[in-house]
């Protein structure tokens, strides 16, 4: 016991943890066990590991942090973050599910909305089917941590047939007041012929303490089903967010995803997207505006297993001070996916001299009858484009303003909320002030 | 309105223009010829700001203003338009949004509001059947997938918007074919008034046939060799530039 108290690493500490609250956590303890001997096989990725290169999260998770949490907010102190006034709201607060912060009242019929933690009792049979189905503990250390601690989140069902016409609106926020790891998760459900659309919000209120939110959303779309999904990333200075989103689609649907990066010291992005049957669309938009010191890093796997699918990816970013962004898109088409469409782009304007990009398209192809394509351009705003406004008479600053929401509108103008357009071009002028 | 002493600039060390003088009063159009390489364009883009020209000596007055002291934005807001002899693509920036802040930000200078938005949109109606500009092009973005005909058709629409003092026409009959060239010519006619002043730089004659200049002036060599009637621009065109050259040399 000593050498443990003495060593007291971050490993360390989850696990004793782990062991002391297992029994009292959702779902499958066995899932959970072996969970947590993946995380600790895998460990916490250095710069050494590939896919981390670019991130320094061991440092960051150097020093104490909390694993448990309190409930704290009310409602007042999100008020401002309900952003759309016709949508069912649902609340993470540090990774749990809050129901009387939340909007459900009147859900449709065919819509079930209800904690991780309770849909592992009541809603048990699709629970069990899909939970940790899709998002591989052995695949990446931050996965097999989310499904061994995760606490709680919400369970998203939309039953076949059913046309959801108002969005879901789910809010994580950080509210923590001591360093914390919080493991916020989310099970999406949607079957056959269904229609969604789906906001997931990152968000901070009045914590100036040091939060590593390591959440994780897996969603299933079945047969035909079409759903529209976006992330809206806008945690504070203190925020640290390793977001992954892990799909799977089946026959005909289209899944359309779009990830708006405002803020956050560190966001690290993996979204997985398994193309597992024939005839499937995935839209995979993307921007990020990066400042200060910031660390903004995407990393998206499009896996065609199938044949006669397409995929369009869409990367913008805007990156100022000295922060870091990077882009890393892997598109793998694999033996049996013939007559596979794959279209990825990544296009980056970088303000100050200080600012890094990273950007890197890795496309593995196995099929030999497909259309594959991929892009990426950095440079600096187009001074031949800034003088011709100002010989226009716009000043300077406003000539740039323009081009950079220029640059943004081809990603902006892909949200199909006009409420949350409207919301995401608010935030990104006053970032542009 | 205008008035350039001794003008003299250059671009990366290496000079172009070699002591131009020029008057240009209100109500006046004056057509700048020359061939490839006299300076022409580099005049142009001086008076309109461009950073990459260094002037090392001489004055440009505007309207009693030192106008090299002034940033590009604050000449176009004291009047002085330039129509890009190579308008760029903006995509993304739609033409009218464009051109409400541009006018907004021209108003503001003046210490004025903005323009109410139904007497902009009268004001973009009326200019658009001016040049006879597609109502589609006026609201796409800025020259994206434009013609080049369109392109320069676009240039004198945002002219028409912005009511300039000065327009500086930069070869903007370059690339164009005859009817193109008649409707800008048309708009830039039609835009014409006592108030304000037009000097058009061009490499040949044909387009002084649409817009009659008061005086033509001809530069080669970084310097104004000769002013004349408008029989000068076609005394130029029969003889070519050579006769010009030769005297240049005298």
């Amino acid at each position: 016991m000593e050498t443990i108290t003495q060593k007291n690493t971050l490993k360390d500490k989850v696990i004793s943890e782990f062991e002391s609250s297992k029994n009292s956590l959702f779902g499958n303890t066995l899932l959970r066990e072996q969970a947590m001997e993946s995380f600790y096989k895998q460990g916490i990725p250095s710069r050494k590991h590939e896919e981390y290169k670019y991130l320094n999260i061991d440092l960051i998770l150097k020093g104490d942090f909390s694993l448990a949490l309190n409930k704290t907010l009310d409602r007042k102190q999100i008020a401002h973050l309900e952003i759309l006034n016709d949508a069912y709201v649902i609340t993470i607060e540090n990774g749990v599910f809050i129901e009387e912060l939340s909007k459900l009242q009147d859900l449709p019929k065919g819509l079930i909305i209800c904690s991780l933690a309770k849909a592992s009792k009541d809603h048990s049979s699709v629970f069990e089917k899909q939970y940790a189905q899709s998002a591989d503990v052995n695949a990446d250390a931050f996965i097999a941590l989310n499904t061994a601690m995760a606490k709680d989140g919400v369970f998203v069902h939309v039953q076949r047939n059913t046309l959801i016409e108002k969005p879901i609106y789910i809010i994580h926020v950080s509210s923590a007041i001591q360093n914390s790891i919080i493991n916020p998760r989310n099970l999406i459900v949607v079957e056959s012929n269904a229609q969604v659309k789906i906001i997931e919000s990152y968000e901070t209120v009045d914590s100036t303490a040091k939060v590593f939110n390591n959440a994780l959303t897996e969603i299933v779309v079945e047969e035909s089903a079409v759903v529209d999904h976006y992330k809206i990333q806008d945690e504070n200075n203190f925020g640290y967010l390793l977001n992954t989103t892990q799909i799977i689609q089946k026959g005909k649907s289209v899944f359309t995803t779009h990830t708006f990066t405002l803020s956050g010291s560190l966001v690290r992005n993996n979204l997985n997207i398994v193309l597992d049957d024939e005839g499937i669309e995935s839209n995979l938009n993307g921007l990020y505006l990066t400042n200060e010191n910031q660390v903004v890093d995407n990393h998206t796997l499009v896996d065609h297993r199938k044949p006669k699918c397409n995929s369009n990816e869409l990367y913008k970013g805007i990156i100022d001070g000295k922060s870091t962004a990077t882009f890393n898109g892997k598109i793998f088409v694999r033996k049996d996916a013939q007559k596979t469409n794959a279209f990825q782009s990544n296009k980056n304007i970088l303000l100050s001299d200080d600012g890094t990009i990273n950007t890197k398209p890795q496309l593995e192809i196995y099929a030999d009858d497909v259309k594959c394509s991929h892009g990426t351009s950095t440079g600096k705003l187009d001074e031949e484009k800034v003088f011709y406004l100002r010989a226009r008479g716009l000043s300077e600053t406003s000539a740039k303003k323009l081009l950079m929401h220029a640059f943004a509108s081809e990603v902006v103008d892909t949200i199909k909320i006009d409420a949350l357009r409207d919301y995401v071009e608010e935030k990104i002028s006053k970032r542009f002030e | 309105m205008l008035s350039i002493k001794n003008l003299h600039a250059s671009i990366d060390g290496k000079e172009i223009l070699k002591g131009i003088n020029l008057e240009v009063k209100a109500g006046e159009v004056h057509a700048i010829m020359g061939p490839n390489g006299s300076g022409k364009s580099t005049l142009s883009a001086v008076l309109a700001g461009r950073s990459d020209y260094e002037v090392t000596e001489g004055e440009v007055t505007f309207n009693g203003k030192n106008l090299l002291e002034l940033s590009p934005e604050d000449r176009a807001r004291e009047g002085v338009f330039l129509a890009f002899q190579y308008p760029i693509e903006i995509p993304g920036v739609s033409n009218v949004n464009f051109l409400k802040t541009a006018i907004n930000e021209i108003r503001a200078y003046k210490g004025l509001g903005p323009m109410e938005a139904k007497d902009f949109l009268a004001m973009l109606k009326e200019k658009q059947k001016l040049v006879e500009l597609d109502v589609k092009l006026a609201n796409r973005s800025v020259n994206e997938g434009f013609s080049g005909g369109e392109k320069k058709r676009n240039e004198i629409f945002q002219m028409a918007m912005l009511e300039p003092k000065l327009a500086i026409l930069d070869e903007t009959d370059s690339g164009l074919d005859i009817d193109a060239l008649r409707v800008v010519a048309n708009g830039v006619n039609k835009l014409k008034s006592k108030e304000n002043a037009t000097i058009v730089i061009t490499h040949y004659q044909r387009l002084l046939d649409y817009i009659i200049p008061d005086v033509v002036h001809i530069l080669y060599n970084g310097k104004i060799v000769k002013s004349g009637p408008k029989e000068l621009a076609l005394e130029l065109e029969e003889r070519g530039y050579d006769f010009i050259k030769a005297e240049a040399q005298l």
